[in-house]
């Protein structure tokens, strides 16, 4: 979808205001909401694709004046009440009201450590052989999905290379909206700056987005 | 560094009534989801610790001194990162899937996520707040000399910029270029060197005498 997180090119943010020796978190509400965040992840109900959706459907004025650990929670609000976990009649409330759904799994502490170890790796086998080789020039798709994608407005319809092939991936696009994670394989695609921003490009500029391969076509 | 820090400050006052809102809404979700037997508080401990004390950008600073110590380890890097990363121990959610890019005497990397907050968290522990803001992820790819030149970075007018937008699931890794002067140093004094915005390409890492 075309929200308020597509970011790249976008103008008036002003500086960016790096903060000398960054506490790793600004308020105690930071690290609940970190917690939570990962906590409710392991209920096993969403995947990271439909988590970074609901992040991006958040309205724009909303989206643009929030610090993310805000956006984080404002999606979890959505993702809680969407598979039955709790509602906003009950956050507001601040407790229980309904019956939860029941999660595959919930998080222990005797468990943070394996499981962050662990991650959630994405990387899945595919029946075919990658569609390009490197080297290969591409153009990717002009389309303006309602939907998820991972291809920036700033990078469609544009001319790049295939640098490297790295491997297949579950499909974002579509996993975000449970339709199977269907993965494919993932370029890495280079741009010249002007090919992306035209007249006045930084000529030392290139630019890389990792691309599925639904993403390209050969030029 | 310099002048630019106190424009954090500003936006900081100006979300003050925010932040007190965030924090009666997320004790209220905590209380209800504990309350319900969904989300253990010990584990949301557990895990705050974890990134703390655990996770952070000492261990990219240890990947990245023996890259410069050790052709070996640095060719492996460069090969499979994942691996030659988790052979140090440093495994895990967001740094599944690692690669690292290293900067040369012709080219400068920078590493952003313009659709959201993707950072390898293995290496580098959790993004800081300008890493996730709209300034730096709109910026990064179409003024990178002008981000740098607000970290005070500047380079040479012909040194090729490369721009990594993590779009996918891998994640990025910057190698700085080894500072001069810097022969004969242990691997652990060399990690010193290593600074967290110089893992993002938002830096370089440190002279000798600037880390003293």
């Amino acid at each position: 979808m075309n929200g308020p997180h597509d970011l790249g090119g976008q103008m008036g943010f002003g500086p960016v205001a790096p903060e000398r020796d960054e506490p790793y978190f600004h308020a105690d509400w930071e690290k609940r909401a970190l917690g939570l965040t990962l906590s409710c992840g392991a209920f096993g109900a969403w995947n990271i694709d439909e988590s970074r959706h609901a992040r991006e459907n958040i309205p724009p004025a909303s989206y643009l004046s929030a610090s993310y650990y805000e956006i984080w929670i404002r999606a979890l609000e959505v993702l809680l009440e969407r598979h039955g976990f709790a509602g906003a009649d009950e956050i507001e409330a601040g407790r229980m009201l309904h019956a939860p759904a029941a999660p595959k799994r919930v998080l222990t502490a005797d468990m943070v450590a394996g499981v962050l170890a662990r991650g959630g790796p994405c990387d899945r086998s595919v029946e075919t052989e990658p569609k390009f080789a490197v080297s290969d020039r591409v153009r990717t798709k002009n389309f303006h999905p309602a939907t998820h994608t991972r291809l920036p407005r700033y990078a469609r319809a544009k001319a790049g290379v295939v640098e490297a092939v790295q491997g297949s991936f579950v499909f974002a696009d579509d996993n975000a909206h449970g339709r199977g994670e269907n993965p494919q394989w993932v370029y890495t695609v280079v741009f010249d700056a002007g090919e992306i921003w035209g007249e006045g490009a930084d000529p030392t500029l290139t630019v890389s987005i990792d691309a599925w391969e639904s993403y390209l076509e050969r030029m | 560094m310099n002048d630019h820090h106190h424009h954090h400050d500003d936006h900081h006052h100006h979300h003050d009534n925010r932040y007190s809102d965030m924090e009666a809404r997320v004790r209220a979700l905590e209380t209800v989801l504990t309350e319900k037997g969904l989300v253990d508080p010990a584990a949301i401990n557990a895990i705050v610790e974890t990134y703390e004390t655990k996770v952070g950008p000492r261990n990219g600073a240890q990947v990245v001194a023996k890259a410069w110590t050790d052709p070996v380890y640095a060719e492996w890097l460069q090969r499979d990162a994942t691996a030659a990363i988790a052979s140090l121990g440093f495994t895990g959610r967001q740094g599944e899937h690692m690669r690292a890019v290293f900067n040369t005497n012709e080219t400068h990397n920078l590493v952003v996520c313009t659709l959201c907050s993707c950072y390898p968290w293995s290496v580098l522990g959790l993004p800081p707040v300008w890493y996730k803001a709209p300034a730096y992820r709109s910026r990064a790819v179409i003024d990178p000399r002008g981000v740098l030149d607000e970290f005070g970075v500047v380079l040479p007018q012909d040194t090729k910029i490369r721009v990594w937008d993590s779009t996918a699931e891998l994640r990025y890794l910057v190698v700085p270029q080894r500072p001069s002067g810097t022969e004969g140093m242990s691997e652990a004094d060399l990690a010193d060197l290593v600074t967290r915005d110089s893992m993002i390409g938002t830096g370089l890492a440190l002279a000798p005498e600037a880390a003293r």
